[in-house]
């Protein structure tokens, strides 16, 4: 505790910081400043303790156990395969790869999962608040069975009951080219030819022409009044671009179809069943919690501001867009990115039914094959630690910003 | 008009002291003395550190400069000192502060149980007996959010009382009262005054002012400004400062 | 003008009665009278065979898989293995043991439920401090003249029960001493709590449930062996104390500053401040979120199936593994869901309630 002047709050129960006490010193154990100090040495010089014993104790097993400690184990040739992975990754390949391969398969679950939650929670949470009664009950009802059944019984619900149970690959459910059986959903990969440049280009160009136009409706509004159509334009332009850019350039791409051979396909791009049962239990769980919360952030917006609104003349739309959906936001947001970091964190569970995700490749097989426990599992804390602290930094500049616009 | 019961006993002595919110100088070299059975009023606009100071004589604001003697105990780093101090000093909130998960009595012995190692028969004797002093020993079973503001606030001076205190120091205890339980609340505190409790009341209400104090204090700016005998004070305000002050609250 | 008495009418025929509840709550506009029907239709078409799937078509009675050829559900497998459901590998023989210990807990949680019973702190402590200690001889035995039934025995719900209500008996005054040391004006006690808080909150329940089977066997010397049960407790409770922290944390944030105020200028000291006044009147504030982290780790508690211990869930999938009632997985995962369903349902409705009784308040705020 520093003795500055400044740093002096408004603490009802805080210590004296006077310099010169006009009669008597007071005795050692009644000085509370003496009395803290004392107590935080005793505490640290314990955990210090505690910390020791640990260590030493962890050093002799390993030991006695044979176990090599440190991270050069990342260097060392894994010699397992991984059954899906982003980059290229073979036997040969490092525990270190392992690593990579196992974090970059939890992002894309948690991204996908994300999208697809927040989608689907959006929607039950405005339909929560429905004035159909059989919409707002059917929301109800999906919200309350959902959030109320473990995650863990919702994957394997999905991958034993459901997924496995499909037909083998020779009596697969073919639609459009595509395949769904016990191995997972089959479809063509599109394989870009000459010339699809163009499209990309059309793209990133329309992209940049919506910016403009946003920029130029904004201040004509502000100096004539007139509005424009802003969200339809952009929407037509970053759709209509690249497809007329596509036509006309001859439509370059082709498709690179899947083929039954033998026993399984070829070709096209598979999506293995336990990442689908992963991300159709991880989406419809977290649904369903964030559907409470923009139920919650609507109804935080008091019924005062969409009674002044229509006062003012404003459509139900104008009302929704200008008025409501900006404050109900600020409401949402924190707890949105808290169910974010659940989704993610809950991906984990993943190694229940062997999706390789960071804890079921790195966690799991790296961790038996090479025993180092206390590296692996180290390692694999601290990228969910990392997650995190990032979510919470977040979180602290956003209501921060919030807080000044509120001023 | 007063009649003075000051004794020559030193009760509360502040000695230059000093104060400070992070940068900001609350209370700027502040000096007052107030003996045995003296009632101070204190007023002044607000953000002008009345509140600031009778909370540090109790120590729930610390101060950084300055010297504060109560009954000749000194404030300082030991806690014993301060726990002894608390003893004998009593307090009164501007927003009553009683605790809602106890009723009015077991909020009147909590303190003397708890702090003087009272046997609970006794401490609870007391307790009714002070209760019939502010007239509402009906009420002590209840529990405080059954009550009305101002018996809250006569609950409040019963519950400071119970620990049979030296001074008493009153926030503004009737700034959050509706107008007709004031007079329940001031009346209670005349009441206190004649008895002789040496008193130090931040308060806004002219008419007890001018009724009990022996002193009136003007603050602004964290500093005193004026002080003076009621009488002096309300008919022959020597600052400018205190004659706006007085002109703007004596209004209506 | 002269004046008469108006009589008094009912509504217009469209606002009252069947049409006009249809009309104000499905068809009013077409946009709603869409979506009613595109959710009325998607309902028939899903519940309907569900619910013939469940109850209509299905078979209750027999004792193997021969019994089930009406096409529906199986439920004899369920009830065939009702009792692995309940009690894991619990020697039969000393079922009544698991009976009484939760006999004992429904009925206490029961009495502090009801609004109106007496003595409600002193069962809360007897079931906090006295019942653990009883409920682990009657579950453990080894004494009294109680067999020993080791804990890879013990299973199902019952096992599950256990771990939840472990973690939250355990977490309770950890989380209080975590929250209490992060609103410390200590810097090192603070710093302590704040970075054990925020680690356990950072990494999934899973990893702590990995660490404390992998990692907790290796801090301690050689030949102190833990039994599993006991590490994923272990893992459990530091993990739950996290969380707790929070929750009383808030409850601790939420009583207005001018209570910690009177209670110094009483001259209370900071327990007796915080015993006497500031607990008492946070707990109550609390109770709605203790039991929503009490849900989040009730269903959590499946996890253990990870680390290899039979809870509910574990034990339906090893049922499902039987190759004598293969094809049966969606009924035991149906009925797993449904135990977890009526716990964690009606323990929201409760919170539900109490925040709502809490909100519209008893006005005993000073």
């Amino acid at each position: 505790m520093s003795s500055d002047i400044s740093n002096s709050g408004h603490k009802p129960d805080g210590s004296a910081k006077q310099k010169a006490p006009p009669v008597s010193q007071p005795k050692f154990w009644n000085d509370p400043k003496k009395r803290s100090l004392l107590f935080q040495v005793l505490l640290l010089s314990i955990l210090g303790f505690v910390f020791y014993t640990i260590i030493d104790n962890t050093l002799t097993n390993l030991e006695q156990r044979g176990i090599t400690t440190g991270f050069d184990f990342l260097s060392r040739e894994a010699g397992f395969g991984i059954a899906m992975s982003l980059i290229d990754y073979t036997e040969a390949s490092s525990y270190g790869m392992t690593f990579i391969v196992g974090l970059l398969n939890t992002i894309l679950i948690a991204v996908l999962g994300i999208i697809a939650a927040t989608i689907l929670g959006f929607i039950l949470g405005v339909a929560r608040l429905s004035d159909n009664w059989l919409v707002a009950k059917f929301s109800a009802l999906y919200i309350e069975v959902f959030r109320n059944i473990p995650l863990l019984l919702q994957i394997f619900f999905w991958y034993y009951a459901v997924l496995r149970t499909l037909p083998q690959p020779r009596q697969s459910i073919e639609f459009f080219g595509s395949f769904i059986n016990n191995r997972g959903f089959i479809f063509p990969a599109p394989v870009p030819e000459a010339g699809f440049g163009w499209v990309t280009f059309g793209f990133f160009a329309a992209i940049v022409a919506s910016w403009l136009i946003a920029r130029w409706a904004r201040k004509r509004q502000e100096l004539t009044g007139q509005q424009f159509p802003v969200a339809l334009t952009t929407i037509g332009l970053i759709i209509g671009v690249p497809l007329v850019l596509f036509l006309f350039s001859g439509m370059p791409l082709g498709l690179d179809h899947p083929e039954l051979k033998g026993f399984n396909f070829k070709g096209g791009i598979t999506v293995i069943p336990e990442l689908i049962a992963l991300w159709l239990a991880l989406s419809i769980y977290t649904a369903a919690f964030i559907a409470e919360t923009v139920r919650a952030g609507i109804l935080a917006v008091s019924h005062g501001q969409t009674e002044a609104a229509t006062a003012l003349g404003m459509s139900k739309a104008k009302t929704l867009r200008l008025i409501v959906i900006p404050q109900a936001l600020r409401v949402v947001i924190p707890p949105l990115t808290s169910q974010y970091l659940n989704l993610t964190k809950n991906s984990s569970l993943a190694t229940a039914i062997g999706y390789p995700d960071l804890v079921n490749v790195f966690a799991g097989t790296t961790l038996n094959q090479t025993g180092q426990a206390i590296e692996v599992i180290s390692m694999t804390m601290a990228v969910y630690l990392a997650l995190s602290l990032m979510t919470s930094f977040f979180m602290n500049w956003y209501n921060a910003r919030i807080q000044l616009s509120e001023r | 008009m007063s009649h003075s019961q000051a004794t020559d006993k030193m009760m509360v002595e502040l000695r230059d002291l000093n104060k400070w919110y992070g940068e900001f100088h609350v209370l700027k070299n502040i000096n007052l003395e107030v003996k045995q059975g003296e009632k101070i009023v204190i007023c002044g606009p607000s953000g002008s550190g009345k509140s600031t100071m009778i909370r540090c004589i109790n120590h729930l604001e610390e101060h950084q400069k300055g010297d504060i003697i109560v009954n000749g105990i000194p404030l300082n780093e030991d806690i014993k000192n301060i726990e002894a101090i608390r003893k004998e000093v009593g307090m009164v909130f501007q927003h009553f502060n009683l605790f809602p998960h106890l009723t009015v009595l077991e909020n009147c012995v909590l303190a003397p149980i708890w702090v003087k190692k009272m046997p609970r028969k006794q401490a609870e004797a007391e307790a009714m007996e002070l209760l019939e002093r502010v007239k509402i020993p009906d009420q002590a079973l209840k529990y405080p959010g059954q009550l009305s503001g101002g018996q809250q606030q006569r609950v409040a001076i019963a519950r400071s009382l119970c620990m049979n205190p030296d001074v008493m120091l009153f926030d503004e205890p009737t700034s959050a009262l509706d107008p007709e339980m004031i007079k329940e609340v001031l009346d209670v505190m005349i009441e206190l005054a004649t008895e002789g409790m040496t008193m130090l009341c931040v308060t806004h209400e002219m008419g007890f002012a001018k009724t009990v104090a022996d002193r009136v204090i003007f603050m602004d700016g964290g500093q005193i400004v004026e002080e003076n005998e009621p009488h002096e004070f309300f008919n022959n305000p020597q600052h400018e400062r205190t004659q706006l002050f007085l002109s703007q609250i004596l209004q209506h | 003008m002269k004046y008469e008495l108006q009589p008094t009418l009912p509504p217009p025929a469209n606002m009252i009665g069947v049409i006009g509840w249809l009309r104000k709550n499905l068809f009013n506009g077409p946009v709603n009278s869409i979506a009613t029907i595109v959710v009325g239709y998607f309902l028939i078409s899903f519940l309907v065979p569900t619910i013939q799937w469940i109850f209509i078509d299905s078979d209750w009675v027999g004792d193997s898989r021969d019994a089930c050829t009406s096409g529906g559900a199986c439920w004899v497998f369920i009830a065939n293995r009702l009792d692995q459901f309940l009690y894991g590998f619990y020697p039969e023989a000393e079922h009544w043991r698991v009976q009484i210990a939760f006999i004992i807990l429904i009925g206490s949680i029961i009495w502090l439920v009801l609004p109106k019973t007496p003595k409600k702190g002193l069962v809360a402590t007897l079931l906090l401090v006295v019942y653990p200690v009883v409920a682990f001889f009657l579950l453990y035995g080894n004494a009294f003249g109680l067999t020993r039934v080791e804990t890879h025995l013990w299973g199902g719900l019952s096992l599950t029960l256990v771990l939840a209500v472990v973690g939250i008996v355990a977490s309770l005054p950890l989380g209080i001493l975590l929250a209490l040391g992060r609103q410390s004006d200590m810097p090192i006690v603070k710093s302590v709590c704040v970075i054990f808080i925020e680690i356990w909150r950072g990494v999934p329940l899973i990893t702590v449930l990995f660490m404390a089977s992998v990692m907790l066997p290796l801090f301690f010397p050689e030949g102190m062996s833990f039994d599993k049960l006991l590490r994923a407790l272990i893992g459990i409770t530091l993990f739950q104390s996290a969380y707790m922290a929070e929750v009383i944390r808030g409850g601790l944030q939420a009583i207005p500053k001018g209570q910690y105020e009177a209670a110094d200028a009483l001259g209370l000291g900071y327990w007796q401040k915080m015993i006497l006044i500031i607990m008492p009147q946070a707990l109550k504030l609390m109770i709605p979120g203790i039991v929503n982290t009490f849900i989040a780790l009730f269903k959590d508690t499946s996890l253990v199936l990870i680390i290899g211990l039979f809870d509910v869930l574990a034990i339906g999938q090893a049922a499902n593994q039987d190759p004598e009632w293969i094809g049966y997985s969606t009924e035991s995962y149906l009925f797993v869901a449904l135990l977890f369903w009526m716990f964690c349902f009606s323990m929201s409705r409760y919170s539900q309630h109490l925040e709502k009784a809490l909100n519209t308040g008893h006005g005993n705020r000073a």
